[in-house]
């Protein structure tokens, strides 16, 4: 509830300063929201559907011996691997790491799986050979994953 | 015909059979149809209570600070100001990693340094803001500013190896 209160008032607060500088503007910034909101709003919607589902067959208790924070180091590697190698965009993996804190798992392996997941492509690595060569390609992706690996072990510290 | 009307409904039979098989859980009074539902509610809640707002703010900042602005003033300067820069343009951006490299190419086009590529490969990928927006609200604030304080000094680290290393070693970026 917190955190709506933030964008809410977050919101309103940009809306009227935007508002009081350029009518036009705010208005057209409000429809492209809109647009991108209506974009991703089923998509969205299909994926809680998911989530609730998945954190309905696989049982808490196993989230927190694989993924929580007894796992060790395990854990924080199932998580950089699964991370490094799938492709999953960020609204989809926010719902599922949110529901994987709340069933146990740590922050530092949410912390890698997430930073992973942005940073890291494995699948994309082809394309990113495309562009920058093998071997920039592969070097930017082995440094993106200690770089991955260093915010999952400080967030496990700090949080 | 068929196949482009199903292509038109596909996004919503996910929705239908979770609706149907909801209200039938509930009439046959079936647990775990009823609490897959009830997780769902909470998730949709969760959801519904910013992700709107957070598009209000990320189409203001749209029409407010459009990226092909910021893109024309990103060229050699290499100094904090052209880091800021690149850092700034990626915060603006969205999608996922493989859409920065047509413009990292542009950037290397620009005449943009190496460090400065690399640096917004990093800021793109960890900073972008309709991102930053939904990690505070699935993860919180306190998550969010710890992960990205510890990226920004790492990231920016990856842009000055990576100069150093390919300084001499003919770097370039291809048109794909």
């Amino acid at each position: 509830m917190n955190n709506a209160l933030i964008f809410i008032s977050f919101s309103v607060f940009t809306s009227l300063v935007s508002f009081l500088l350029d009518r036009q503007k705010t208005i057209l910034g409000f429809k492209k929201g809109f647009k991108m909101f209506k974009n991703i709003v089923v998509p969205f919607l299909n994926i809680l559907i998911l989530v609730s589902l998945l954190l309905f067959i696989v049982p808490p208790q196993m989230i927190v011996k694989y993924l929580g924070a007894g796992s060790g180091a395990i854990g924080f590697a199932i998580a950089a691997v699964v991370g490094s190698i799938t492709l999953i965009p960020g609204f989809i993996s926010y719902p599922i790491a949110s529901g994987l804190l709340k069933q146990g798992a740590s922050y530092s392996t949410v912390a890698v799986f997430m930073t992973t997941l942005m940073m890291v492509g494995v699948v994309t690595l082809p394309l990113e050979i495309k562009y920058f060569g093998k071997k920039v390609a592969i070097i930017r992706n082995i440094l993106n994953l200690t770089v991955a690996i260093i915010i999952g072990l400080l967030i496990g510290i700090i949080l | 015909m068929t196949k482009k009307y199903f292509q038109k409904i596909k996004p919503y039979i996910w929705l239908a059979s979770f609706a149907i098989l909801s209200i039938v859980s509930f009439w046959f009074g079936f647990d775990p149809g009823k609490t897959i539902y009830q997780s769902f509610t909470k998730s949709f809640i969760e959801m519904i209570t910013f992700i709107p707002f957070l598009f209000i703010i990320v189409g203001l900042f749209d029409v407010w600070f459009p990226k092909e602005k910021i893109e024309k003033h990103i060229g050699k300067d290499s100094g904090i100001k052209g880091i800021l820069m690149v850092v700034i343009l990626a915060m603006l951006q969205a999608g996922p990693l493989y859409g920065a490299f047509p413009v990292a190419y542009i950037l290397y086009k620009k005449g943009a340094s190496i460090k400065n590529i690399f640096i917004y490969l990093g800021a793109f990928s960890t900073l972008k803001i309709p991102m930053l927006g939904i990690e505070i609200g699935y993860l919180g604030l306190k998550f969010t500013l710890a992960r990205t304080l510890i990226a920004l000094p790492l990231f920016i680290a990856v842009g000055y190896f990576m100069e150093w290393y390919l300084k001499n070693r003919n770097f370039k970026v291809n048109e794909v």
